[in-house]
């Protein structure tokens, strides 16, 4: 904060406050005490790694000691190894998972948004998962899909057979499905309420002359609902991406750090840098997941341009700064 | 109002489209029911588990109400044994000063941006809009290294510093917020004598309250529900334990005790759910301005 008192106060000799106080040397020490942390932070904690790890990605390394340069055998060494390709390809359930995730937050969200006695405490319940701590989530599925206990109790309560029900976390075929249904359960909430709120910012006249031309639900929700919500739609499906290579919580702390092959491609980074301290093998592994991302990412740009092409979107006004 | 305009279109129908609009309706709510019952089960198992002594969850099954409702006995347990009434102290700790910072440094680089032009203003904003393409997780191996070469593990500090780190988010949450203020209010500032610290700080600053709630509510639930960092920068965890680091202990000295494990991740959740009930109409809409920014 001394620069509030170098322009501020006026302590200093009138020269040097004289000095300070003309518009453009005031104007340059606004700009550069107000950029340079945030600059420094992103340079330090964006900038940097990012360089370090395109570097480390190339050698086989730990942290501490350098093996030698290996040129790109990391790279072939995640498409060819199953541990580190199965990993990825663990991420195509997540995916699935949040397909159906958006499925039902639209379903809700279209729900929610017609008149509904107690919407909003069905709006609550559906959402609150989303603030719960990740390990909380952790825990309480842990418990919930034990054998015999809440999920075992409810389906005998509605007429499964207890003997029959599958061991929900030890078994290998069903084991990544019930973890991807803890993370639906934890995000479908929050899908649902960025779509409320798109679904909100439409003007209220627009269904008032559609109910009055005699358009139904399904005509209302496919012409008016729809086209105003297709941005959040397609980022969501593209977030969807990011967050399934990227899923961490559920079965770090439900599985115990991926056991029975649950290992998401995030923790098999984690223990590879971690655990087995190959620091090279685990930057490749991470530059993937950007790339991945960034075509992702370019993806997303490329379908507002062209196949999305309402000019409501968001990015159309952007004024650029200069005032002063 | 709108009830009404409801019967009449009722009335005008049709007795077919009566029954399909009540079986639409049925339906409906139906759906809404069941799957906030989903939602809430798991975590209403917990807190029946959390209310039963030792014996009690041994003997009875996991859905039978506990024998008595105010048996708190597991709450005190984590909460000295578990020590979570430390973890909670930095937890709220951290949540503080980094929500502080990440306010008061994305509202004056969004200040910047937003109202000078200079040689470098589009270049720091396309050097944010990349930062965003390059997901931290991804980064989370080489960040380490730094962070040690920094002397900043096992270091509040330097856990406080990872967390504001770069903030994209909120600064585009200040920058399209400044969008809005007119710059008469600048102007006027300046002819009674302001500097361009005093229009930020005593003019423009107050102003941006919806804003921060907005930021103060995205960044805080993230950074109080945040495990993957505590846990690798906060090693000493019998110093520096936060709320999930203290949670995601108890698979030691609790092994199998799910009622008191349960106890902990009740009293975990009790300060989001307060903050939920009173903070609802804010979430909501920060979640969707946090949204549109993409």
């Amino acid at each position: 904060m001394t620069q509030m008192t170098s322009a501020g106060k006026p302590a200093q000799p009138s020269g040097f406050r004289q000095w300070v106080l003309q518009p453009k040397v005031q104007k340059w020490l606004v700009i550069i005490s107000f950029s340079l942390i945030p600059l420094i932070l992103l340079f330090v904690f964006t900038y940097l790694p990012f360089g370090k790890m395109i570097q480390f990605s190339l050698f086989d390394r730990s942290y501490t000691k350098v093996r030698g340069f290996v040129g790109l055998k990391n790279y072939a060494r995640i498409f060819t190894k199953k541990e580190y390709f199965g990993a990825m390809l663990l991420s195509l359930y997540y995916m699935g998972g949040a397909l159906v995730q958006l499925v039902l937050a639209l379903l809700f969200a279209t729900m929610l948004s017609f008149k509904t006695k107690g919407g909003n405490f069905f709006k609550g319940a559906m959402f609150f998962p989303y603030l719960i701590n990740g390990i909380a989530i952790g825990f309480i599925f842990k418990f919930f899909f034990t054998r015999g206990y809440v999920l075992d109790t409810l389906l005998g309560a509605i007429g499964f057979n207890k003997e029959n029900l599958p061991y929900w976390l030890r078994d290998q075929s069903i084991n990544n499905i019930s973890l991807v249904g803890t993370s639906v359960w934890k995000h479908m909430g929050q899908n649902m309420v960025m779509f409320i709120g798109a679904i909100m910012s439409v003007d209220a006249t627009l269904y008032e002359a559609a109910q009055i031309d005699g358009a139904n639900r399904w005509q209302q929700f496919k012409y008016i609902i729809l086209p105003s919500i297709k941005t959040i739609v397609v980022l969501n499906v593209i977030l969807s991406i990011t967050g399934s290579l990227s899923a961490f919580e559920p079965p770090y702390v439900i599985m115990g750090g991926g056991a029975s092959g649950t290992a998401t491609y995030f923790i098999k980074m984690h223990q590879t840098a971690h655990v087995d301290q190959k620091v090279g093998m685990a930057c490749a592994m991470a530059v993937i997941l950007m790339i991945i991302i960034i075509i992702a990412t370019l993806l997303q740009k490329l379908i507002f341009k062209y196949v999305i092409k309402d000019g409501t979107d968001s990015k159309a006004k952007k004024p650029r700064g200069g005032v002063y | 109002m709108a009830a009404k305009k409801k019967n009449d279109a009722y009335v005008s129908m049709t007795a077919g489209q009566r029954a399909s609009w009540l079986a639409v309706g049925f339906v409906k709510y139906f759906m809404l029911a069941l799957f906030s019952f989903i939602a809430l089960v798991p975590i209403v198992s917990c807190v029946l588990v959390a209310l039963k002594t030792d014996e009690e969850y041994a003997l009875t099954p996991v859905m039978q109400a506990p024998a008595n409702w105010l048996n708190f006995s597991n709450f005190k347990t984590v909460w000295v044994d578990g020590e979570m009434g430390r973890a909670f102290l930095t937890s709220f700790a951290v949540v503080i000063v980094v929500v502080a910072c990440s306010v008061l440094i994305g509202s004056m680089l969004a200040f910047v941006l937003n109202r000078f032009t200079f040689p470098g203003n589009n270049l720091i904003r396309s050097l944010f809009l990349f930062a965003t393409l390059i997901p931290g997780i991804a980064m989370q191996v080489t960040v380490y290294q730094i962070m040690s070469s920094l002397n900043l593990i096992n270091s509040l500090v330097g856990y406080i510093i990872l967390q504001c780190g770069t903030d994209v988010i909120s600064i585009y949450i200040f920058i399209q917020y400044f969008e809005n203020l007119p710059i008469d209010l600048d102007e006027s500032a300046i002819l009674d004598g302001c500097t361009y610290f005093g229009v930020f700080f005593k003019i423009l600053f107050p102003l941006l309250q919806p804003a921060m709630v907005t930021v103060m509510i995205l960044k805080g639930i993230g950074v109080y529900n945040e495990y993957y960092n505590a846990n690798l920068y906060l090693q000493d965890k019998t110093r520096y334990a936060t709320i999930s680091t203290a949670l995601y202990s108890f698979t030691g000295p609790f092994g199998n005790r799910y009622n008191v494990i349960s106890a902990g991740v009740i009293l975990t959740l009790l300060p989001m759910l307060i903050i939920f009930i009173t903070c609802q109409r804010f979430i909501y809409s920060g979640l969707a301005a946090g949204a549109v920014k993409g």
